[in-house]
């Protein structure tokens, strides 16, 4: 039965790539209307079982550290298509499993977003998991905060060998209570731990420090002067070079090293790995345009938007580019943006533009946070067209866009520019 | 001139979709004009500025809702003898609800308000949401996102701020939208609202003046920004 799933996938990939199509969710749709049970077997067969990344902000990017981190030394399925459901896992599968139905991996790392976590670990049990936080998203998308904590809890209840969880977000941490599996913890120092806020915290409660005890913990930030993290894992600290910038994902490589020691990895081995992991798609993806840096930043929600705005803080972007849509995958809601602080771009001196549906709008929020906006333009390729001609060969243009924002002006650097490895 | 006292109720527990920006906007607008303006955040405990001036209340999560609750309802005489002065109040969603006489649950349980606003909300599983708009016979415009559960019906002691042309408004039934008396002004419109309502905000600014005996002339701001982001808002999808 697995082996005529794997056909039946495989054809219809194959289908697809005969007109011209490359799908992710139709094979998947195909082999789980016909096979239900075919992503639970073929995960069985995995030694190692399978890892699910979830959380509000920074699982793509997460994933690709996991995965990278854990390729020293296993063979790493993973659903790096972007395409974060069940579907796109069995598509994942089906793509990767030989016609013999053999599939030549011992794990598989996925990158599910809440809701759809849930439906998975219904289908098949995750040997590990990694819970990262819970942010205000477009709430309208799980209903409240405390409704989508309680999404990553049964993610939690169904893992059964080791759960990974973020002490410093105390919704996640108090997760430890909802699973029998193992549980560690990664975390940032006393010292960094106003720099990465809760949703309570951004709403001026106290910060709270929390004493579980960190497998890994992020020491320092990169900065200029010093540009490697600096990563306490069993009482030492350690240097590692990211390219995946800002604070954010600093922390969530803390969390993706905490999850590759529970596979009995050693600390060299985890360092190594997480030197190699590059942005993810849209996620400081940079492109070359005519000779300038074009880095594009995609920015979801409050949190997120705050956190990939500190990528800021290493280095100055000649131009600014925001970037907001309003179609359903965006979120028709952008009220969101008020709770983002734009204040620190006031004073760089960045020529600033904003872009999509609702350019007008993100002019109206940074003004009321005395940022001066230097041109409106709807047109994702014409705001983005102006802000490369307005700076110098060899200076750079940071994009921050929402989710459909991000994919147009994603084929738009393809088409004007080149990707930089 | 006289500093105006804008007091933010709940900042921690009350914030969502925006809301916090009403407090911004209208602070911005004082200050981009030299006028003094003071905010006062008020937290669960925490005692009412007497001079205060303009109330700005959001909405919040269920479980936020429930932990602000008594405090809240403790503050019914106080909040009632205010309105009757004549103070500005700006409440959106979860604290309209609670301006109201009570919040019926789906389940049943009343839930008491203090009864500043003669409405009352009944609680449902469907959330009415969308972009929406109303517009008001004295302050124009108000443009905004509704995002809410409760259903809400005025009484005769109210009238409703606008008829909603395109939205669900207070119960998805009558075309309502918000609710009106005195200067007290309750609505489902987040977004923050008054971001794309630059006339609306400065009415609010205006009526606080006048209440502390000051004609106020506003100078005008450059609000051709916020009226093309409103423009913009009202021709998107729901
Ligand atoms: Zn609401």
């Amino acid at each position: 039965m697995t082996l005529l799933a794997v056909w039946l996938g495989k054809l219809t990939l194959l289908g697809l790539r005969l007109i011209g199509r490359r799908g992710n969710a139709l094979p998947g749709l195909v082999v789980e209307k016909v096979f239900p049970r075919f992503l639970a077997r073929a995960m069985a067969r995995l030694p190692e079982g399978v890892v699910v990344v979830t959380g509000t902000n920074g699982k793509t990017t997460t994933t690709k550290m996991v995965a990278t981190v854990l390729d020293e030394g296993l063979r790493v399925l993973t659903n790096d298509t972007g395409s974060n459901f069940v579907r796109g896992a069995i598509t994942a599968t089906i793509e990767n499993a030989s016609w013999s139905g053999r599939l030549p991996y011992d794990v598989a790392v996925f990158e599910l977003d809440e809701a759809w976590a849930v439906r998975f670990v219904g289908l098949v049990a995750p040997r590990r998991c990694l819970l990262l936080n819970v942010m205000r998203d477009q709430l309208d998308r799980f209903g409240e905060i405390d409704t989508t904590a309680g999404l990553l809890g049964k993610v939690a209840a169904a893992t059964t060998g080791h759960v990974v969880l973020n002490r410093d977000d105390e919704r996640v941490a108090a997760l430890a209570a909802r699973t029998r599996a193992e549980v560690s913890y990664y975390g940032v120092s006393a010292e960094l731990r106003e720099m990465f806020p809760n949703d309570e915290e951004l709403y001026g409660g106290p910060v709270h420090v929390s004493d579980l005890p960190a497998t890994v913990e992020l020491r320092t930030l990169p900065s200029p002067a010093h540009p490697a993290a600096t990563l306490r894992i069993g009482g030492r600290d350690h240097d590692v070079l990211l390219r995946a910038e800002g604070p954010h994902n600093a922390q969530n490589a803390c969390g993706a090293a905490a999850l590759a020691l529970s596979f009995g990895f050693d600390q060299a081995r985890v360092l190594a790995g997480l030197a190699k992991v590059s942005p993810a798609f849209g996620r400081g993806q940079t492109f070359t345009v005519d000779g300038r840096r074009v880095v594009l930043q995609l920015v979801k929600n409050p949190a997120g938007f705050r956190q990939t705005l500190r990528t800021l803080d290493a280095r100055t972007p000649e131009a600014v580019v925001i970037a907001i849509n309003d179609d359903y995958a965006d979120g028709r809601d952008v009220s969101w943006l008020w709770d983002v602080d734009f204040t620190a771009l006031g004073p760089l001196p960045s020529r600033r533009y904003t872009a999509g549906t609702r350019a007008a709008d993100m002019a109206v929020r940074l003004r009321y946070d005395e940022v001066d906006v230097d041109e409106i333009e709807v047109d994702l390729e014409k705001a983005v067209r102006s802000a490369v001609g307005a700076v110098q060969a060899g200076e750079h243009v940071v994009v921050f866009s929402t989710y459909t924002a991000m994919w147009a002006l994603h084929a738009v650097l393809q088409r004007i520019g080149q990707a930089v490895q | 001139m006289i500093t105006l006292q804008l007091v933010h109720l709940y900042p921690r527990e009350m914030n969502i979709y925006g809301d916090t920006g009403n407090v911004l906007v209208l602070r911005k607008r004082l200050q981009w004009r030299g006028l003094p303006v003071q905010v006062t955040p008020v937290s669960v405990g925490d005692p009412l500025p007497t001079d205060a001036d303009i109330l700005l209340g959001g909405g919040g999560q269920d479980a936020a809702q429930g932990e602000i609750g008594v405090d809240f309802a403790a503050r019914g005489p106080e909040l009632r003898a205010m309105a009757d002065d004549g103070m500005v109040m700006f409440a959106i969603c979860g604290s309209y609800q609670m301006l109201g006489h009570e919040f019926v649950t789906q389940e049943g349980r009343h839930i008491a308000g203090v009864g500043v606003l003669d409405v009352v909300t009944h609680g449902q599983s469907v959330r009415l949401i969308g972009n929406n708009h109303v517009d008001t016979p004295e302050a124009g415009r108000l443009v905004g996102y509704e995002n809410h559960s409760g259903l809400t019906t005025l009484g005769a002691g109210a009238r409703p701020l606008g008829t909603t042309q395109t939205g669900r408004g207070n119960n998805g039934q009558d075309g309502t939208e918000g609710a009106v008396r005195d200067n007290v002004i309750g609505t489902y419109l987040h977004g923050p609202a008054l971001a794309k309502s630059p006339r609306f905000a400065d009415d609010l600014l205006r009526r606080a003046y006048l209440r502390r005996g000051v004609d106020a002339a506003l100078d005008p701001l450059d609000d051709a920004l916020p009226d093309l982001a409103a423009r913009t808002a009202v021709g998107r999808p729901r």
